[in-house]
């Protein structure tokens, strides 16, 4: 390590630090994307399997050229700019959709050496560049100059910002326990508790004793990334596509990454807050990065389950989730936590 | 009493959980496509397909242009000219069958007194532009000259239930 340290010095010289910066980058956003491509693969054939066929098996062995295919023919088509469209916006909305998911990936650890950017306030960082995604989606609708984008953009705006409450409450639980905002220290402060010290360590992580706080944490990440059955936004049988009937190309396809990268980054972020990141579930096994990417698989694997079995929600009922149940739950158990701590059951000192 | 069980349901969230038990089920059941160009599914004796004009074994041709089959076509697909021939018997000087205008209802084929106008099985075959589905008399007959062996078998295997 220090050898290519001093090697890059002797190239870029002042620069270094900056080109490092960008290699490591590089890093992290490349195997994403491969990533990104090979999750559309995998939701075909899940949702395939789910429903007694075999998803995609002509492109190579099982199919497995398909996402290379896919993304091949979408850089090849038109990406078509309708006339009464804002031209500006119109382009770089989805940009705005896509640097967010990859913009929050800088402070996620994957194991508590490998991280881009370990800063103290990550799990801020988090919520902040998250929020961020739904801007994307609101000026694609806006710029699209069509009723029906606009609806969908609409809807999507309200939906973020209704389960971002949610989401937020549940990550302040978290906060509490570990009393840390470094996403870190919030994996680090799940090894220890009476079962991690009898060595079975997925009993001590946040998922059990914040067990509601799980499940609308990762409800609301299914909402946050418009998955189904939340997927409002898009809404096929109601409003054709919502905020991307417009797009074409490229410019479809950049979206389709960012719901997808989203997707990923929800479950890196439920894994890393509850499910204990990078850590072995038993003591006997080694902790190691590997333990964080088979979490965030079986994550993935239910957002496709979810895909595959229910029926999409209608807009009411969503928000009714929203607001008059996942907001109540949070609060009760933000109370129950609390007083939980100060009592002298308190698990997290 | 009933609404807090139904509130302790949705809350542990047992409908969502027995929905997933059935995909999860799916999930590893048997697997029923069939892989279309290399499997198909079995075809029936009296499968409408592509036409054709059959002959006897002697080579004449069946058709003897009573124009039924034009009179019955509900999609009018079928185009029928007749003179007499030279042995005074009456013959088609043109049989068209737009094949594009086809609902390949069969009718043709149980309205034809001699057994001339058949649908074989064939179904995959194709036009790369306009008129090339337009089939003419001389077109049908080759499908018949074709495909005789199997339409012959299939009349004879269709012919106990009627």
């Amino acid at each position: 390590m220090d050898a290519l340290m001093n090697f890059g010095t002797g190239i870029f010289g002042g620069a270094w630090p900056a080109v490092w910066t960008l290699i490591k980058i590089v890093l992290i956003v490349a195997p994403m994307m491969l990533g990104v491509a090979y999750l559309t693969y995998f939701e075909r054939k899940v949702i395939g399997y789910m429903q007694v066929r075999i998803g995609p098996n002509r492109v190579g062995p099982w199919g497995l050229i398909q996402p290379i295919a896919d993304g091949l023919k979408l850089l090849m088509k038109e990406i078509i700019v309708p006339s009464g469209a804002n031209k500006g916006i119109f382009i770089i909305a989805p940009m705005l959709a896509i640097a967010p998911a990859l913009a929050a990936w800088a402070v996620v650890p994957f194991t508590d050496s490998l991280v881009l950017a370990n800063i103290d306030a990550s799990l801020l960082y988090i919520m902040a560049i998250t929020s961020m995604g739904v801007y994307g989606i609101i000026l694609s609708g806006w710029a699209s100059n069509s009723k029906y984008a606009f609806l969908g953009a609409m809807r999507s705006a309200a939906q973020m910002v209704s389960y971002e409450i949610s989401m937020g409450f549940s990550l302040i639980c978290v906060l509490m326990v570990s009393n840390s905002l470094n996403l870190v220290e919030i994996v680090n402060v799940q090894n220890q508790g009476r079962f991690a010290g009898w060595g079975l360590s997925f009993l001590s992580w946040n998922w059990l004793p914040l067990f509601p706080m799980f499940l609308v944490y990762l409800i609301s990440g299914v909402a946050e990334t418009n998955r189904a059955p939340f997927d409002v936004a898009e809404g096929e049988s109601e409003i054709v596509a919502g905020f991307h009937v417009e797009y074409s190309g490229m410019a479809f396809a950049v979206f389709f990454l960012a719901e997808y990268a989203n997707m990923i980054l929800v479950s890196a972020l439920t894994s890393i807050m509850f499910l204990g990141g990078w850590l072995s579930p038993v003591s006997f096994l080694p902790d190691g990065i590997l333990w964080l990417f088979a979490k965030m698989s079986a994550i993935l694997f239910l957002f496709l389950w979810f895909r595959a079995t229910f029926p999409r929600y209608r807009y009411d009922q969503l928000m009714r989730l929203g607001w008059k149940v996942f907001v109540p739950i949070c609060l009760i158990w933000l109370v129950v936590v609390g007083v939980w701590m100060m009592s002298p059951l308190n698990i997290w000192k | 009493m009933g609404s807090m069980k139904e509130i302790f349901n949705s809350l542990f969230l047992k409908e969502l959980l027995k929905g997933m038990s059935v995909t999860g089920k799916y999930f590893f059941a048997r697997k029923i496509t069939v892989q279309y160009p290399e499997e198909k599914t079995p075809q029936s004796f009296r499968f409408r397909g592509l036409h054709a004009l059959r002959r006897y074994p002697n080579g004449e041709e069946r058709c003897i242009a009573c124009k039924l089959c034009e009179a019955i076509c509900p999609a009018l697909a079928i185009t029928i000219e007749a003179e007499p021939r030279d042995d005074g018997s009456r013959r088609t000087t043109r049989y068209d069958i737009d094949l594009t205008k086809c609902i390949f209802c069969g009718f043709c084929e149980e309205a034809c007194p001699v057994d001339a106008v058949v649908e074989t099985r064939i179904f995959e075959y194709h036009g790369e532009k306009r008129g090339d589905l337009y089939y003419t008399k001389q077109m049908l007959l080759a499908n018949g000259d074709r495909y005789e062996d199997q339409i012959a078998k299939d009349r004879e295997l269709d012919a106990s239930y009627r």
